[in-house]
């Protein structure tokens, strides 16, 4: 609608409708290093926050045919310093501890006694890149059931041979695709990708997949800076898909 | 319309071939005088239609012959401009909102794609392309995502607050390109690129504009509903689904970004060629004589 309008009240006008955009003005507090870092970090806490809030528990990812399954060559070694931590296979046992009702030392084969689960499932790397691939094991939720873990304590923390560390939320611990993985595309789990038992969660990031896992731990507290490998420096600690 | 024609007839009448000029100090304070007078009846002229403005402003003239005094037209009084109101403060709020939000999510998506900047398998990995890192954000992939995954909260609210405004106020007519701006896409791009006449406006945008805008409000629903498909496509399994799956999606992703980085610099040039008053109307709402005709 064009008017026409005194300069001086136009002028004035405009000064005052300007002075309304103040509120955005407060984004320039981004502009300042020193707190940025801090203001960034919150954020993603945020996001990580609303994701946890709006996890399904029980909806599933989604799965795949064996013809949709990358071939065992393609589907790429991850790790964050040697592939191979050279687990000594014979005497590997799982140290179980935290709020449990039978702490202990398990062996792989109490574990493989538990139901297997074997799906075919997408693996998203934060970096962008996803393979589907084949995995076997069981499930998360059966294994704390096994060692009569307290399933409304909040994490599952993790320790591996590599020192590499991680920690799930128990939601998504109890998630029905959730396994303690010692099976690919049918063949026991080489080496390179965790032997004897690593984490696989359809609906976690491929940072939370712990390999060669060492130490499972039920607990309701996260150590400050312990919370991850990666999450310790900036990575997103929910990481869920 | 029937101002213009108002306007002119008072230009001619008043013009200093039919009428002598003053000659002395206080015969040009009476035309100040007359002129404040002749303003006033015109204003009131205004409410009427377009022939009363007309029939008004005639005897209006004569009088000003007749004491033999020039008058200003109501248009060239000093002090008075035509201007228009053309940004409601929500949407001036969101463009600036976005703007920023806009440029950490590319700037850090650009971070982002470099750690695997490729749409292909990871194995055996191509890179696609080697963005500087001068021109990315967060220094690392860590970093990056920090500042992706604050301001997509800024990018989608600003961005869903703008729609339901413009929805909820019907101010989108003003912007959305319909089936109706087609003829007048032509004579703009040519009177843009290939210096052809300027076409008549009518409106607050011309077709070109419309279609700049439309299309950014696209590119804007677009990564964010491929954003949230690549940040839980798990959760929102569906939506994936319609992108055509996950890898797929970061591909729609990538193009929703091409897509604003069409749009920019074309925005910047637009912007940079029309001048402050234009600019300044994005600040504080007033544009200052605008170029169209209502």
């Amino acid at each position: 609608m064009i008017t026409r309008i005194d300069e001086k009240e136009l002028k004035r006008q405009s000064r005052r409708q300007l002075l309304k955009l103040a509120p955005v003005a407060a984004l320039g507090i981004f502009a300042f290093p020193k707190v940025r870092d801090r203001l960034v970090e919150a954020g993603v806490r945020f996001s990580d926050w609303a994701a946890g809030e709006t996890f399904r528990s029980q909806h599933r990812a989604q799965t795949f045919s064996d013809s949709e399954v990358v071939p065992f060559e393609k589907f790429p070694y991850n790790g964050y310093d040697v592939l191979d931590p050279e687990v000594d296979l014979e005497r590997w046992t799982l140290t179980v501890e935290g709020d449990v009702q039978h702490p202990g030392e398990y062996k792989l084969e109490q574990i493989q006694a538990l139901p297997k689960v074997s799906q075919n499932t997408r693996h998203v790397c934060v970096e962008g890149w996803d393979v589907v691939g084949s995995f076997g094991g069981s499930l998360i939720s059966d294994f704390l059931k096994l060692v009569g873990a307290n399933t409304s304590a909040r994490f599952l923390e993790v320790e591996c041979v590599d020192d590499y560390y991680e920690s799930i939320d128990m939601a998504s611990a109890l998630h029905p695709q959730s396994l303690m993985c010692y099976e690919m595309y049918g063949r026991p789990l080489d080496r390179k990708h965790g032997a004897p038992l690593r984490l696989q969660m359809p609906t976690k990031l491929g940072y939370k997949q712990a390999k060669y896992l060492d130490t499972v731990r039920v607990t309701n507290v996260l150590k400050a800076g312990r919370t991850g490998y990666w999450e310790d420096q900036g990575y997103s600690w929910f990481g869920g898909l | 319309m029937a101002n213009d024609e108002n306007r002119e007839e008072e230009k001619k009448g008043s013009s200093p071939n039919s009428v002598p000029e003053p000659e002395g100090a206080g015969a040009g304070e009476e035309c100040v005088i007359e002129a404040t007078v002749g303003k006033v009846e015109t204003v009131d002229a205004e409410s009427l239609p377009g022939d009363a403005t007309i029939a008004l402003a005639e005897p209006l003239m004569m009088a000003e012959r007749a004491e033999g005094c020039e008058a200003e037209s109501n248009d060239e009084e000093p002090g008075v401009v035509r201007a228009a109101y053309e940004h409601p403060t929500a949407i001036r709020i969101t463009h600036w909102v976005n703007a920023i939000s806009l440029f950490v999510m590319v700037t850090s998506g650009l971070r982002i794609f470099r750690a695997f900047p490729s749409f292909g398998p990871k194995i055996p990995e191509k890179i696609l392309i080697d963005v500087p890192k001068s021109l990315t954000l967060g220094g690392w992939l860590g970093g990056a995502l920090q500042w992706h995954f604050t301001f997509m909260w800024f990018f989608a609210a600003s961005g869903i607050f703008y729609v339901v405004y413009q929805i909820a106020s019907g101010h989108y007519r003003t912007l959305i390109f319909t089936p109706r701006d087609v003829p007048g896409v032509w004579p703009m791009a040519r009177h843009y690129f290939f210096f052809g006449p300027k076409p008549q406006q009518t409106g607050q945008y011309n077709a070109l504009q419309k279609l700049a805008y439309t299309s950014a409000i696209g590119f804007g629903a677009l990564s964010l509903l491929t954003g949230i498909v690549l940040y839980k496509p798990a959760q929102f399994s569906w939506l994936a689904f319609l992108f055509g799956g996950f890898h797929l999606t970061r591909i729609w992703h990538f193009a929703a970004m091409c897509g604003f980085l069409a749009f920019i610099p074309g925005h910047l040039i637009m912007v940079a060629l029309h001048g402050w008053s234009n600019f300044y109307s994005m600040l504080s709402g007033w544009k200052r004589e605008p170029e169209y005709q209502e």
